[in-house]
């Protein structure tokens, strides 16, 4: 094989040489001839199990080695799928101590512990050893013996049968095992299935922390060494607050059952045992995978971040937030984009996942920022598109101000009043102040135009599906504006922002192109187009006021800021 | 160049001693104890003041010719000593004080460990790390 590779004729196992190496080993054992042709068939991986147990048992460090028995099967199918990737990065350092290796001794395993002890200085601390690998090693050795038999005689260079066998057994235990040394301080599932339980038995809720002192002694009961759970804590803990999250429990008893069984403490936190990816890891499996993909795709990249090192500090308050959160989400989902439907499923879900209530929290995260952009009321989106009135793109939102007029018209004239009236507190205090509107209407119609131009190709669009209604609903609003039937037709079931896309709102709709289309359209506009400007005006208004407020606000910092300054050298000797 | 850096307890014995090694290490051990005193001298003089307004960090404790020596005192009493090489011009009050305030936050990362008992020598790696940087970037 190794002839066959190009090993011999480079000096080394390259990168090249090891996949065809490795190839060809699978080829082998598969029962092909050991030939170049051979790599083209859809081969299966190599087995190397038992002679990556074997080096490992000899690669441990001078620390006692046990075996985890959980990470057995974990870390051997993980080592299959790591090979072919891994090979590559640790052959070089390995092709040095190849070549004095080249005479002989009389076992592989002997190989092995040679070039282990010196030619694998990355490894980490002691490598699990498979309880089973020594038996299941030699069995292997004698299906490679087959293979690789076979070339020897072609090459005088290498030594001997087992220095081939031990070669590449070494490259590829090595390169798995410098997979493998990542494998020790990642979790597997069984694992992390109990440390949750040993965090239940200590802290009911899984959201919430362990404080201190309880988890003193709780790992003391370990009987690990003091100064060692101090590190381990120190380790652990990522923000140094003095309680241990699920997550940094997780880390901390994974880092003790390492300890236990030998494996020197890290100085840093191995990046699989950060907080972070835990709590990422964790997520996925705990869910439904396509319903998380969809949740994420609705959501900005950014709340998901957000959201995500949200779910790090997550504290036993935000549990009981989760149910408001949601309902929160769903009466505030009036800006309509396809957030709420997948809002409206994913509660539903939720109740179905009972096994991680941080998913839930991450989810009612999610649902918080989403909720919060919406729930800001209609004043505050009014006073952001009131603070745009020269440039057309605000205009959408504009819309959606005056929508939540409109709605006022349409509440009487549609079914869904119920959930309508949850936006009708907003846009009447808006209203009240401003008995001048009717100066500002003019200026608004000319607004107006350009809106009901745009709107119409908008309106058009969300015809096409309910989800698209609700997305469009904003930026249609203006549309009902226009004479144009269609829009109108159109315009008015998208008014119905507020609620939840559901199966009403195509009923709805229906009903409304026929009534809009037919009653008095121009009155309609126009009392859309003068609630809207009041509303405009009352929102502009609003904003200026709010931001002379942030102003004085500021000022009032920066003066309290300058006293603290003044009084600071007071103290100082 | 910063020479040594010393905590002390209430107790006035010291839970963390760290210095770039040189050849009058006793020395500067001695000078820290005798430093002691002017820390107790200052904390004392405040000591009619409100705890509140008492500053943590206490300047310059006593400059010899060779060397200075700058101190900073938590609100539970723990001290903070370092000795500074006086050839050391470019390090600036600024430079001392956000020093100190690194170990101060270091310190109480110390104290959040459920582990450690107050008194202890410290012997965290992260706090090590932590100071062997800190020391490393000032020479």
């Amino acid at each position: 094989i190794t002839e066959v590779c190009g090993a011999k004729r480079v000096g080394y196992f390259g990168p090249t040489q090891f996949y065809i190496a490795l190839k060809l080993i699978a080829a082998a054992q598969s029962g092909f001839p050991v030939r170049i042709e051979s790599i083209k068939n859809e081969l299966p991986l190599p087995r190397f199990m038992a002679l990556k147990n074997d080096s490992e048992v000899h690669y441990g460090t001078p620390a006692e080695l046990h075996g985890v028995k959980f990470q057995v099967p974990h870390a051997t199918l993980e080592k299959n799928s790591y090979k072919r990737t891994d090979e590559g990065d640790k052959q070089e350092p390995k092709s040095p101590p190849m070549s004095p290796i080249c005479s002989p001794p009389a076992s592989p395993s002997t190989y092995q512990r040679i070039p282990l002890s010196y030619g694998y200085g990355k490894s980490r601390s002691g490598l699990e050893h498979q309880h089973g690998a020594p038996y299941e090693v030699r069995h292997s050795t004698h299906q490679q013996d087959g293979p690789s038999s076979g070339n020897y005689g072609a090459k005088p260079a290498l030594a001997s049968s087992t220095l081939n066998r031990s070669l590449s057994a070494e490259r590829e235990q090595q390169d798995s095992s410098a997979h493998y040394s990542d494998d020790p301080w990642r979790i597997t599932e069984e694992q992390r299935d109990y440390y949750i339980n040993q965090f239940r038995s200590l802290q009911p809720d899984l959201n919430s922390f362990i404080s201190g002192s309880v988890a003193k002694n709780f790992f003391t009961k370990s009987k690990l060494p003091i100064p060692e759970l101090s590190h381990i804590w120190e380790l652990s803990d990522v923000d140094c607050d003095g309680a241990l999250t699920l997550p940094e429990f997780c880390a901390a008893f994974h880092l003790v059952v390492a300890r236990k069984n030998g494996y020197q403490l890290p100085e840093t936190l191995p990046e699989t045992l950060l907080p972070e990816y835990l709590q990422a890891a964790s997520l996925k499996p705990m869910r439904d995978c396509a319903l998380f993909d969809s949740y994420s795709e609705s959501l900005p990249g950014s709340q998901q971040t957000r959201d995500f090192s949200r779910t790090e500090k997550t504290s036993a308050e935000e549990v009981p937030d989760n149910p408001a959160l949601l309902q929160d989400g769903k009466k505030d989902d009036k800006q309509a984009l396809k957030v709420s439907t997948a809002l409206k499923t994913i509660p539903k879900e939720f109740q179905h996942l009972t096994v991680k209530t941080a998913a839930q929290e991450s989810n009612a995260l999610k649902a918080r920022p989403r909720s919060r952009s919406y729930s800001s009321t209609s004043i505050e989106d009014a006073m952001k598109k009131g603070e745009e009135p020269p440039t057309p793109p605000p205009r959408p939102q504009k819309s959606h101000s005056r929508a939540s007029s409109l709605d006022l018209n349409k509440i009487f004239q549609q079914n869904t009043q119920a959930v309508r009236s949850g936006w009708l507190p907003p846009p009447p205090p808006a209203l009240p102040p401003r008995p001048s509107v009717s100066q500002t209407e003019q200026v608004s119609e000319v607004e107006l135009h350009p809106q009901m131009n745009r709107t119409p190709s908008q309106a058009e669009e969300s015809s096409s599906a309910k989800k698209e209604v609700v997305l469009t609903q904003p930026p249609s609003k203006p549309a009902r504006r226009k004479l144009r039937t269609e829009a109108q037709g159109l315009e008015t079931p998208e008014l119905s922002p507020t609620i939840n896309v559901t199966s009403s709102l195509p009923a709805v709709k229906h009903h409304h192109p026929v009534q809009k289309q037919s009653s008095k359209q121009k009155r309609a506009i126009q009392t859309a187009i003068r609630k809207n400007k009041e509303a405009n005006a009352v929102l502009a208004r609003l904003n200026s006021e709010l931001q002379q407020q942030l102003k004085e606000v500021h000022k009032e910092r920066i003066a309290l800021e300058t006293q603290l300054e003044q009084l600071r050298p007071v103290t100082v000797l | 160049l910063l020479l040594l850096s010393v905590i002390c307890s209430p107790q006035n014995y010291p839970l963390y001693i760290r210095s770039v090694p040189t050849e009058n290490e006793l020395k500067f051990h001695y000078t820290v104890h005798t430093s002691l005193d002017v820390v107790d001298e200052k904390i004392s003089a405040m000591g009619k003041a409100l705890v509140d307004q008492r500053e943590l960090y206490l300047g310059l404790l006593y400059p010899t010719e060779d060397y200075k020596v700058y101190g900073y005192v938590t609100n539970s009493k723990v001290k903070f000593v370092m000795v500074v090489d006086s050839s050391n011009t470019a390090l600036r009050d600024n430079e001392i004080r956000s020093m100190f305030r690194k170990l101060h936050n270091s310190y109480t990362d110390i104290m959040c460990n459920p582990f450690y008992n107050p008194g202890d020598r410290i012997h965290s790696r992260a706090f090590d790390n932590m100071v062997n940087s800190m020391m490393m970037q000032v020479c």
